[in-house]
């Protein structure tokens, strides 16, 4: 019929280049504030204290790599699924150099205490309308290239870009809203219980429209290219979005439970959130189901096992998840390690698994040649998932032995421990998290030695093929 | 239809997650921080409070210290100071909210009812040198907040915020350093609420005399309360630090009973945390606990 489309692929490459830098960033600045909560004298210098690096930590790893890399993916799914090439790529290049900017200066300011203070929303007005004009032109053009598109119809993964894309631009712009000082400085124009309240709405959807949309549209897109098995269910996929983005949007204030904010926002934050466990498994069983009859890839195509492994991280992800929402459970681990043991599961385990998959596919794809070792991506998995594993275990058992000792009192109702005491009880597993941190960072290693391998690979059979 | 036109999809994706954005978001506007919240003695900053709260911005204080007391019994007594748990009406001047997520260090929200010394020696010593005063602790030193403090913003600052000031205010903060002002936040959190006076009489009741003569009886109960309660300032080993030594003391049994109970100058007040048996066992090891033990 047609030609075939020709795509514009050189800003997906740029996105998924930075966004791995991004990610490497994130993951070594997350050692070093690891060791300094174990050796305090590794706080060298104001710029270099915990206090200024986690935000850095954790915005590198959000911003930087999360939705460096959707960007560059959904750049990159949006064309072949509406069979269309890019509405604009020199909008796409523009995005870039702002988006490399913009992550650029948010660690620098972070290092020098710019700091609203509000979790993952730490960034001064200025660069928050850098974040905020970033994202709406990779909107724009996402989307007109869906406008545009020759493909009637919109596949799941595209339900779930656009739902990401209207989502995180309502929350951004309301939790950053504030009066400005000076340009580096601004104050919420929320105040005490409500700005709680807000940026725990924020918080929370957050993870829904950057750490679960994006990559459950990735997930759609890329286990049926990889296994060449069709979803399983589209119907059970358009349940389970519609139930996800209406009940998300409810549970923020799960985050706040024994605190001001009202019992009643509590109470239905905590009932949403275990609601909210059907229509994620929903996401879960099609991916298992369509790996129906094939399960014997899990063994044979090293890109179904970081899919498959990242989609069951996902499940239990969403079955703790819950869990955590509900008052007596919150009660104990609440302010514990044990909160991080959940989110790096879901960081390390769910999000990165997928995107891992993801870009090994695609780089492959875009430089028209095989992966180099697929030997390479399986010690990676082992080694992510190692790492992974020995962090979030460690830190829930951590939690759960701080907890208890927190929560412990005397028969006069005194307490027990001494806050000190529960530290020192759990500084051993603070080293065992470090480590597992360095086995993490050797996965990564691993897997930006095969992708640059791939594409040298890919660019030398170019080369040789352009000969006469 | 839905799954061929992106115009209305979006629309529609729009609407779905404003529902419980507005339930849960919107409409609690109407009465979170109302007039049913207010507590009549929550002031607002003054310039030195407001400098210092932007200075545990910068620092990024929040990442490892929350601010609100839980409905736990447990929260209440570990972090309440006698002000129980934290209430809306506490914060309605804080913006943004520092309530924090992970308590790598201990709750602050009401941290300005622990010590009452005015001139903060114990939270200076700890922020230059938190080993000096906690051992073990973990935290960071932050020495390096005795530089001077930048005043340039202080006045926009309180008029943005809304907050009333004198010209005194402002003159307070001249000269001084930015850990004067920290100091000045935390001396501020906590101490504009009603607090639970403490139970215990000026003197003891009933029985004056010592209980417990013999320290063999009492020794690892009282060593353990005072890892607990005491070291902080008076040092791991009772060799003194912001506090006196308290290995032997020529004071009264009933002299030394109600500086426990009571406090005094800049050491708080203990008698409504421990009972009247557990404070006579911390008496009879200050008076007889005199070596290295």
């Amino acid at each position: 019929m047609n030609a075939p489309t020709r795509y514009i692929d050189d800003s997906v490459k740029g996105f998924i280049i930075w966004s791995i830098i991004w990610g490497t960033v994130a993951v070594l600045v997350g050692i070093l504030i690891s060791l300094q909560l174990v050796w305090p004298q590794l706080n060298v210098a104001p710029y270099l204290t915990y206090g200024r690096l986690r935000p850095i930590h954790t915005n590198a790893g959000i911003f930087g790599w999360g939705i460096g890399s959707f960007i560059g993916l959904f750049f990159y799914i949006t064309q072949r699924l509406t069979r269309t090439p890019l509405w604009s790529p020199g909008l796409a290049r523009l995005t870039l150099w702002l988006f490399n900017i913009g992550i650029a200066s948010a660690a620098v300011s972070l290092a020098m205490g710019y700091n609203r203070t509000k979790e993952y929303a730490e960034l001064e007005w200025p660069l928050a309308i850098v974040v905020a004009i970033i994202w709406v032109l990779f909107s724009i053009n996402v989307f007109m290239t869906i406008l545009k598109r020759r493909e009637e119809q919109m596949y799941i993964s595209l339900w779930y870009i656009m739902a990401a894309l209207v989502g995180v631009t309502v929350l951004y712009v309301i939790n950053n809203l504030g009066v400005p000082l000076n340009f580096f400085k601004s104050y919420s124009i929320f105040a005490g219980t409500n700005d709680a309240n807000v940026q725990w709405w924020y918080g929370h959807n957050a993870v829904a429209m950057v750490l679960t949309a994006p990559p459950l549209a990735i997930f759609y897109y890329y286990l049926p290219k990889v296994t060449g098995n069709p979803i399983f269910s589209h119907r059970m996929g358009i349940i389970a979005f519609w139930s996800l983005i209406f009940m998300y949007l409810w549970t923020g204030a799960h985050h706040l439970l024994w605190t001001p904010v009202p019992d009643w926002i509590q109470t239905l934050a905590m009932a949403f959130s275990i609601m909210l466990i059907a229509p994620s498994w929903g996401a879960v069983f099609n991916g298992y189901l369509t790996m129906n009859g094939q399960w014997e890839q899990m063994k044979t195509n090293y890109l179904v096992k970081f899919l498959i492994c990242g989609i069951t991280f996902y499940g239990l992800q969403t079955l703790q998840g819950p869990m955590q929402a509900i008052r007596t459970f919150s009660a104990f681990i609440h302010y514990t390690d044990w909160v991080p043991g959940h989110v790096h599961m879901g960081a390390l385990g769910w999000v990165s698994m997928v995107l891992f998959a993801a870009i090994y596919y695609t780089v492959a794809k875009m430089y028209d040649t095989d992966i180099y070792s697929v030997k390479l991506a399986d010690t990676h998995f082992w080694l992510v998932l190692v790492g992974q594993l020995v962090y979030s275990i460690t830190m829930w058992v951590a939690g759960v032995q701080q907890g208890s000792m927190l929560l412990a009192t005397n028969p006069d109702g005194t307490l027990h421990y001494s806050f000190m005491e529960t530290m020192i009880a759990i500084f051993p597993y603070y080293k065992m998290r470090a480590v597992s941190g360095f086995i993490y960072l050797a996965g990564l290693v691993v897997f930006i030695y095969n992708i640059y391998k791939t594409a040298e690979k890919g660019n030398t059979q170019l080369s040789r093929a352009s000969q006469p | 239809m839905l799954e061929k036109n992106p115009v209305i999809f979006i629309i529609l994706a729009f609407l779905v997650i404003m529902v419980g954005t507005t339930v849960t978001m919107i409409v609690p506007f109407k009465w979170i921080n109302g007039p049913g919240d207010l507590i009549a003695g929550v002031k607002p900053y003054t310039p030195l409070q407001q400098e210092g709260r932007d200075i545990y911005m910068r620092e990024g204080c929040n990442n490892c210290h929350s601010q609100t007391v839980r409905t736990l019994a447990a929260d209440v007594e570990r972090y309440g100071y006698g002000g129980t748990y934290s209430k809306s009406g506490e914060f309605v001047y804080d913006r943004p909210f520092l309530w924090g997520s992970r308590r790598t260090g201990p709750d602050l929200a009401h941290i300005g009812l622990k010590f009452p010394d005015p001139m903060g020696a114990w939270h200076r010593k700890h922020l230059e040198n938190p080993q000096s005063v906690v051992p073990a602790s973990n935290m960071p030193s932050y020495a390096f907040l005795n530089q001077p403090l930048d005043t340039t913003y202080t006045e926009r600052k309180m008029k943005l915020l809304k907050f009333p000031y004198t010209q005194g205010d402002l003159d307070e903060v001249k000269g001084k350093t930015e850990m004067d002002a920290i100091v000045a936040y935390m001396r501020k959190l906590g101490t504009d609420i009603p607090i639970k006076k403490a139970e215990a009489a000026t003197q003891p009741t009933g029985n004056l005399k010592n209980p417990y003569s013999d320290l063999k009886g009492v020794k690892a109960e009282a060593l353990s309360l005072f890892a607990k309660d005491c070291a902080v300032c008076h040092g791991e080993n009772r060799q003194g630090n912001i506090g006196p030594s308290l290995r032997g003391s020529a004071k009264s049994d009933a002299e030394l009973f109600a500086i426990i109970s009571n406090g005094r100058g800049g050491m708080p007040s203990f008698g409504s945390s421990l009972d009247e048996q557990k404070i006579w066992k911390m008496v009879t090891l200050i008076k007889l606990g005199k070596h290295d033990d």
